[in-house]
């Protein structure tokens, strides 16, 4: 890695544990408590711990009280996503950028492969599923792996046009998903109070995430203006926003909104909190991407300026890209900590992933089940903010103008 | 922005000088309109429920109980008194959470320069696994799993000075402190005694805390120290001090100028953080709010202490923490 020192690997085993007599008794007591944790967790798992907890509501935890006869719906905006979340990552692999050498099936992506599959395989049978739905996870595996190999395979023969217009399916899908989900075109529609579960968390941080990027782009952008009046309410907002604590301001929302709009105009309690999460989560990216504004030189700005492009058109064409490109890692730990803060809508009575786990533990049941349900969810929100930091440092390699490396 | 040559064919939508201004208007009619129509509404849906700002009501009697508070509390007193309990316990679980953190912080943050490839390497763990872990799941891990799960009486975990039971966490501390005189914990008649005694939720809530701060204070603390060049260390080293003295002498002074403004921000969100020990049901501030609001009603008021209260309390720490970046900084003569 980082030495040339000769290396097998019981010499580096040596040298990194055991350069020193002080570093050896670190070592081998580190060793010893990693070792006694990690015995202690195997046989909690394999023989104290009681899965049925999360077997037996496996359905709540996933879309809360979403009705049963309606939940085909939630089946076919999976597969949806799927194929297209195949397709865009195939299209990604098969169309690298020009100036880089990228194999088709580069190793991230080989275990990307596997770990879904064996997910597919696995996770089901923990959760000892229904054999039909069970079923249906392995074909949604196989449909993402199937599109991912189709997209790559053939990704040479799309014509240029299409290619430009395939980053639209996303927008299109999240109409149809927000559809799909709520009823409305000819669907019943189901009441925001009856979704719950993981399926709440993501529809609450996906709209969050989304409507948040554009307005504190605006935000960052007020900040830096030269008109005093635009610079000082950004400011007001985002100092306002920032020295506040979230939990304060979904009380706000939840008890102030209904006083500040006229009667009957305030939303229903949960798109009252996805509004309050967005407006939280734009002074914090505001702050991200003003910190990539000002990374750029100033003559950036000016040149476009002085070759006659409009100040709109200079900064969306000119300045953002870069500065979004810079401020791409701030911004994505910024929606990772939204993903995060979704927990809070627990603490306002709301049926997210927490919420749930909370109510289904109140159940003489499952008392004293917590161990379970808590280290199990703790795991699924690694597992979701580890990807997004991980894909937010591949969208940085491939966006970065030098280096010239495959992932 | 430069004055541009106004001529007389200018047309006004394209006057460089006047552009500004029609721009800043705009904004401000726009901000000015949302405001009224907001204040407007508040007013008139806040009188028709007959709930129109007022403060009087601070004074009546709160007919709740604050468990566990520094100041004397009973239901008796009035509201005012309960909320100013519940600051004074947000105050505590702040102040001692800063100390715990950055204590916890700097030492993973240093660990990660360890000689020691699994020292190191765990640091690392510590950070990663913490830091993509929500915060309030945390917390209810650390009351329910953790402190609700401990033993009472004989079979709690004794350590030297503390004992860890379901009903408290009982510290060793001087008994008498004219006389100087220290006393453990001790065990009467199956139930522990001890000085000084926390309760399980402040317990779970201070560790939480510190704990989920540590581990961005250390990633802060290793930015800093990374930032000292290596050549730093190398010439330390060749002129005889030890690593620890290299650490205390030569790279912290400098580091410290990298770490003390990142610092300030993790200790702002520490205490923006603490309001969430709702979930364990630590008294604090905002859950003493939450309580007050239910019983009276008074969405505004309420919602004003709250955030002002937070917000002077990052204004301290953001005056203090400049303070001593002013200190740590280098001096240009």
């Amino acid at each position: 890695m980082r030495t040339a020192l000769p290396s097998t690997p019981l010499q580096r085993l040596r040298r990194e544990l055991f350069s020193s007599p002080l570093d050896g008794l670190i070592s081998i007591g580190l060793i010893g408590f990693l070792l006694a944790v990690v015995i202690a967790l195997v046989k909690w798992a394999l023989f104290q711990a009681q899965w049925a907890v999360l077997q037996a509501n496996s359905t709540l935890f996933a879309v809360g009280r979403y009705p049963l006869e309606q939940q085909w719906r939630l089946w076919l905006l999976t597969t949806l996503l799927v194929a297209a979340t195949g397709l865009s990552w195939g299209l990604l692999r098969g169309l690298p950028r020009l100036d880089r050498v990228h194999p088709l099936w580069p190793r991230n992506d080989r275990i990307a492969v596997a770990v879904v599959l064996a997910l597919a395989l696995l996770a089901p049978l923990f959760l000892k599923l229904s054999w039909a739905i069970q079923l249906r996870w392995w074909l949604e595996a196989a449909l993402l792996v199937a599109t991912r190999w189709a997209a790559g395979r053939w990704a040479s023969l799309v014509p240029p046009p299409a290619r430009r217009l395939a980053p639209l399916i996303w927008p299109l899908l999240y109409f149809a998903g927000m559809v799909l989900i709520s009823g409305g075109l000819g669907l019943i529609q189901v009441s925001p109070s009856e979704w719950g579960g993981l399926l709440l968390t993501l529809v609450e941080s996906s709209f969050a995430i989304l409507l948040c990027f554009p307005l504190g782009i605006l935000l960052a952008l007020g900040r830096r203006s030269e008109l005093p009046l635009l610079r000082w309410s950004s400011v007001v907002y985002i100092e306002f926003i920032r020295g506040a604590p979230l939990i304060t301001l979904l009380f706000l929302g939840q008890n102030i909104l209904g006083f500040l709009l006229p009667g009957g105009l305030a939303p229903d309690r949960v798109w009252r909190a996805a509004w309050v999460l967005t407006f939280f989560a734009a002074a914090y990216v505001a702050e991200a991407v003003r910190a990539g504004l000002a990374s750029l030189p100033k003559g950036q700005l000016e040149a476009a300026r002085s070759l006659g492009l409009p100040l709109p058109q200079a900064l969306i064409h000119v300045v953002l890209p870069q500065a979004l490109r810079v401020a791409l890692p701030a911004t994505v730990g910024q929606f990772i900590s939204l993903l995060q803060d979704t927990t809070l809508l627990s603490l306002i009575g709301l049926l997210d992933l927490l919420g749930t786990a909370r109510t289904v533990m109140a159940n003489p049941a499952f008392l004293g089940r917590n161990a379970e349900v808590y280290l199990v969810l703790a795991l699924l929100f690694w597992c979701c903010c580890a990807a997004l930091g991980l894909g937010s440092r591949a969208l940085e390699t491939r966006l970065n103008p030098t280096a010239n490396s495959a992932l | 922005m430069p004055p541009s040559s106004v001529s007389t064919v200018t047309p006004w939508w394209r006057n460089r000088r006047l552009i500004p201004w029609i721009v800043q208007a705009a904004v401000g009619l726009v901000v000015l309109v949302v405001v009224a129509f907001l204040v407007g509404n508040l007013v008139r849906n806040l009188t028709a429920a007959g709930l129109l700002l007022s403060w009087s009501w601070l004074g009546n009697p709160a007919g709740f109980d604050v468990s566990e508070t520094l100041l004397p509390f009973d239901a008796s007193l009035p509201y005012w008194r309960a909320l100013l309990a519940g600051l004074v316990n947000t105050l505590r679980v702040v102040l001692l959470g800063l100390v715990g953190a950055t204590l916890l912080g700097t030492a993973v943050g240093i660990a990660s320069f360890s000689s020691n490839g699994l020292l190191k390497r765990l640091a690392r763990i510590y950070v990663e696994l913490i830091r993509n872990i929500p915060l309030l799941l945390q917390l209810v891990f650390w009351y329910f799993v953790v402190f609700l799960a401990l033993p009472n009486g004989t079979s709690a975990i004794q350590l030297p000075g503390l004992v860890l039971a379901k009903s408290g966490l009982y510290l060793a501390w001087f008994s008498d402190l004219w006389h100087l005189q220290w006393q453990g914990p001790h065990l009467d008649g199956g139930v522990w005694h001890a000085p000084l005694r926390l309760t399980v939720e402040f317990g779970a809530l201070l560790t939480g805390l510190v704990v989920y701060t540590a581990a961005f204070i250390a990633e802060v603390v290793r930015g800093g120290v990374a930032s000292v060049p290596k050549g730093q260390w190398e010439a330390a080293n060749s002129l005889g001090f030890n690593p620890l003295q290299t650490l205390q002498r030569i790279v912290l002074p400098q580091a410290l100028r990298v770490i003390v403004p990142g610092l300030n921000s993790q200790y702002i969100s520490l205490a923006k953080n603490s309001s969430l020990a709702v979930a364990c049901g630590y008294a604090d501030l905002y859950s003493v709010a939450e309580t007050t609001l239910n019983q009276t009603g008074r969405a505004v008021e309420v919602v004003l202490v709250l955030l002002g209260s937070y917000l002077v309390i990052d204004l301290v720490i953001s005056a203090l923490m400049n303070g001593l970046n002013h200190l740590v900084q280098l001096k240009e003569r």
